[in-house]
């Protein structure tokens, strides 16, 4: 078993709001973050995916492959974008960082070769906050 | 013998903005800023490094009182632009574009006001991790 890991970032718009609570409710619980005009972050994605080195290229996966996987279905979806507005996969659910962790594992999940496991999603919001995700 | 010392103050704030000229057509500002023109706007975690130049003082051993310079940066800047749109809650860039040469340039006329004339001033603010801009350069 080995273990490939590959760095991508993204800078998007947000805010937390939950659209069922009253404006001083979301205040109450978000603070700041539900500024009413978004604010916004530098996101670092990391991806790591695990499985046994395929015998003939010495790869677990082409890193280019995982890059152009993570490139299509996630960044290209979310870099400057508003991820409350504008991106279909995160339609619906709040915008906190646990959430779009969650749906970016759903959203390179199908994409893997059949012999590829993905083993962790860890998402930067700032240097200081991250979340990471296994899949269960 | 120059015996000025230069002082750092490294702090952060998180906003959201899009680059974009009211005077041109939507083709000409999607041409000009790409990406960076998204309607709904985007965000960045700005990193900024505030540089005060000026000679010790004799009493204090200080330039400035980074507690001082950090208090001032804080209650001018931070609590100004931090989760805050660019373009639509800072007055300053209703009509100015928020790109980072003019984020660089409003936070210097701000701290200028509020730090003795006597020190040097510079303001480096960086975007991302790649880019940053210097004002005064």
């Amino acid at each position: 078993m080995i273990f490939l890991t590959r760095h991508e970032h993204f800078n998007a718009a947000h805010k937390l709001y939950n659209p069922e609570w009253s404006e001083e409710k979301n205040i109450e619980v978000f603070g700041k973050c539900a500024n009413t005009n978004w604010h916004g972050h530098n996101y670092n994605l990391i991806v790591t995916i695990k499985g046994e080195i395929n015998e003939e290229t010495g790869f677990l996966m082409d890193a280019k492959k995982l890059s152009a996987i993570l490139s299509e279905h996630v960044c290209e979806k979310i870099d400057h974008k508003n991820l409350n507005l504008d991106v279909d996969f995160m339609s619906g659910k709040l915008a906190s960082t646990e959430n779009l962790a969650l749906a970016i594992w759903e959203q390179i999940l199908p994409h893997l070769p059949y012999n590829v496991k993905l083993h962790c999603v860890k998402l930067y919001e700032t240097p200081s906050i991250c979340v990471e995700y296994f899949g269960n | 013998m120059n015996k000025k010392v230069a002082v750092y103050r490294k702090e952060r704030f998180n906003a959201a903005h899009r680059l974009h000229n009211s005077e041109l057509s939507d083709t000409e500002n999607q041409v000009l800023f790409g990406k960076c023109n998204s309607p709904n706007f985007h965000g960045h975690n700005y990193d900024l490094t505030v540089k005060v130049t000026g000679e010790v003082d004799s009493k204090t051993g200080y330039v400035i009182d980074t507690k001082i310079l950090s208090n001032i940066i804080g209650q001018h800047i931070i609590e100004k632009f931090d989760h805050k749109n660019l373009n639509l809650d800072i007055f300053e860039f209703k009509v100015l574009n928020p790109t980072a040469e003019n984020i660089a340039m409003i936070i210097y006329n701000i701290l200028r006001e509020k730090i003795n004339a006597s020190l040097e001033l510079k303001i480096i603010l960086n975007e991302t991790e790649k880019n940053y801009v210097e004002y005064p350069a």
